[in-house]
């Protein structure tokens, strides 16, 4: 009885960890965009609908769900690119609040015209034919599908590592989370970087919306509920800081999926309960430097 | 010298601003006691008084103290849930249930301020909502108490008895004359507050939190200390609105109800006494409006929310006190 209730227990902490993926990638494009532009992206659950929405849409045209994948983040990068440079830049300068604000408008306008375009009832997504079954992982069979997302977000956190550390591009956006005035002074054009930022953030949420499509359904409302959850880990994380949004993402999907083993109704409570407990102890988060909010 | 527009201080307003900021209670209260005499609607003229006390509430916090809290609706919903489920579940009298309904509004912001202020800036607005979502969750699981999905259901008040007084409370026009004068009290004692030197406090902070700190004020207490006087607001127009629409819906927790008290205060200008009621106006009456002739209305909430950041930060009633200033 104790294996069975161990493999269990191994089982859902793989649920975790795949569940714990889709918020990585929400929090990294949350943070990546916070460190840089210092914008709090209300939109970025929309952004994350849409991208579901959009794969939906080519699905439905004949497009193959490996296809989406890379045409996905592009599409919505695009709409990303466009927002930033359309309606965010004229705030710069005026506030923390302002970006904040339109951003969270505009996640009213996408979710209607979703809503208008696609009708207000969710869809089922079926998940591709290679993907489906599932595979014996040592504990018990797992569904192959959660595999291939934890999979796929590492290849973009690997992707993103690389592009951080090892481009001169990604030096910038470094340097710039750091210090922005600095960089400026050293002649580079910020507000180009800012804008690539931008699109790159919205681009990784569509596709975390994407990946999450198989395993929840498409409902216009998907990016609202997931919104919260992702500022959960950005603030456990420790906001500007991509390890930190990695750990927190993965620790809250293990705390969902195993209080959802044992404690069902209290699974969405938890995850608040843990950031109010990051709060209390560590308000800065795990890897949080406690003057960069100020 | 209370001015609304304290980054517009040092400009000497004329005498009729100055007679009109002196005399901003009665002023207010002369116009909520005509209102039902322009607004053909009893009803939506009710709910432009409670949205207008919630908004009220959230400005205090927003406007005056400069933080921005996307869980306003954790307090709102608190207010209206507790005062329906004393009247419902424990058949307290009115008074009690909405004296309970203003409580909760004030503990929940406790809990919620204690947590939230704790971070700086930007954090406040995704803290704050998180929390409310917690609370959303709590109260949706809580079936027994709250009905769950389908709301709280049966908070009826048909009279409104008061030392031997009866009066109607079915009565569309007594109904919002009693609602009405719980928010000209809210409003003189949001009046008071914001003249009394804690209220100097409370835009010092918001104009400069290290120079405030270095006049020796704990600037942390400050904010918890508004936070829950903007949840006794909230708490209060959420248990005016358990008994005006005698059921609570638990969209009320939702977190699009926080962006409605931020869009109010937004439209009509936010840091300003009236400004707030203003915007819960237009904000009702254009939603009246709109939703005849399209099921949209959302779109227009998000392009209304755009058009205000990007083109009309100081809102309606905000660029009207700029315009009497000049």
């Amino acid at each position: 009885m104790a294996g069975l209730t161990l493999d269990l227990i191994g089982l859902q902490l793989f649920a975790g960890v795949a569940l714990g993926a889709v918020y990585v990638l929400l929090a990294i494009g949350l943070s990546l965009i916070f460190g840089m532009l210092t914008v709090v992206n209300f939109a970025h659950g929309a952004f994350y609908m849409l991208g579901a929405y959009v794969g939906l849409w080519l699905m439905a045209h004949g497009g193959n769900f490996w296809l989406c994948l890379v045409l996905v983040p592009l599409v919505v990068g695009g709409i990303g690119l466009a927002v930033e440079r359309v309606l965010i830049r004229p705030l710069y300068g005026r506030g923390i609040d302002y970006p904040l604000l339109l951003t969270f408008g505009l996640s009213y306008i996408i979710v209607e015209l979703v809503r208008i375009t696609f009708g207000k009832s969710g869809y089922p997504f079926d998940t591709p034919d290679v993907l489906q079954g599932a595979v014996d992982i040592g504990v018990g069979f797992f569904p192959l599908y959660r595999l291939f997302v934890i999979a796929a977000t590492a290849v973009i956190l690997f992707g993103l590592w690389l592009f951080l550390e090892r481009t001169s591009f990604g030096l910038i956006i470094r340097a710039g989370a750091r210090d922005p005035l600095i960089v400026r002074v050293l002649g580079v054009n910020v507000s180009k970087v800012w804008l690539i930022v931008f699109g790159m953030g919205t681009a990784i949420a569509a596709f975390a919306g994407l990946l999450a499509a198989p395993l929840q359904g498409v409902i216009p409302e998907m990016g609202g509920t997931i919104l919260a959850e992702a500022f959960v880990v950005t603030v456990v994380g420790g906001m500007g800081s991509l390890l930190g949004a990695v750990l927190a993402g993965i620790l809250v999907g293990v705390v969902v999926s195993m209080t959802s083993l044992f404690a069902p109704e209290m699974a969405k409570v938890a995850i608040f309960a843990l950031m109010a407990l990051v709060l209390l102890i560590r308000p800065q988060g795990f890897f949080g430097r406690a003057g960069l909010m100020s | 010298m209370a001015t609304d527009l304290a980054f517009e201080a040092n400009r000497q307003p004329s005498p009729l601003l100055q007679w009109a900021t002196r005399h901003r209670v009665a002023l207010a209260s002369l116009f909520l006691l005509l209102f039902p005499l322009v607004i053909p609607f009893k009803a939506l003229a009710v709910m432009i008084l409670i949205y207008g006390l919630y908004a009220l509430g959230f400005n205090l916090l927003f406007g005056y103290l400069g933080l921005l809290s996307f869980g306003h609706s954790a307090l709102f919903g608190a207010g209206a849930y507790l005062c329906g489920i004393a009247i419902v579940h424990f058949g307290w009298p009115w008074y009690l249930a909405i004296g309970l309904g203003l409580l909760a509004g004030m503990v929940v912001a406790l809990v919620i301020g204690a947590l939230a202020i704790r971070t700086r800036g930007i954090y406040f607005a995704m803290v704050t909502m998180a929390l409310s979502q917690c609370v959303y969750y709590l109260f949706y699981q809580a079936v027994d108490l709250t009905g769950g999905e389908n709301g709280l259901r049966g908070v009826n008040v048909k009279f409104i008895t008061l030392f031997g007084f009866q009066v109607d409370f079915l009565n569309p026009l007594s109904r919002y004359y009693i609602i009405c004068s719980f928010v000209i009290a809210a409003l003189w004692v949001l009046s008071r507050i914001l003249a009394s030197p804690f209220g100097a406090v409370i835009e010092a902070v918001r104009e400069n939190e290290a120079r405030a700190r270095a006049s020796g004020y704990d600037v942390m207490l400050v904010r918890l200390l508004t936070f829950v006087l903007s949840g006794a607001f909230c708490g209060l127009a959420g248990a005016l609105l358990a008994l005006h629409l005698s059921t609570v819906p638990i969209e009320t927790m939702h977190y699009e109800t926080s962006g409605l008290a931020v869009m109010m205060c937004l439209l009509g200008g936010m840091g300003t006494f009236f400004g707030p009621f203003i915007g819960a106006a237009i904000f009702l009456l254009l939603e009246n409006l709109v939703s005849v002739w399209t099921s949209h209305w959302q779109l227009f909430v998000g392009l209304a929310f755009m058009v205000c950041v990007l083109f009309f930060p100081r809102g309606i009633w905000g660029t009207v006190m700029e315009k009497m200033k000049a």
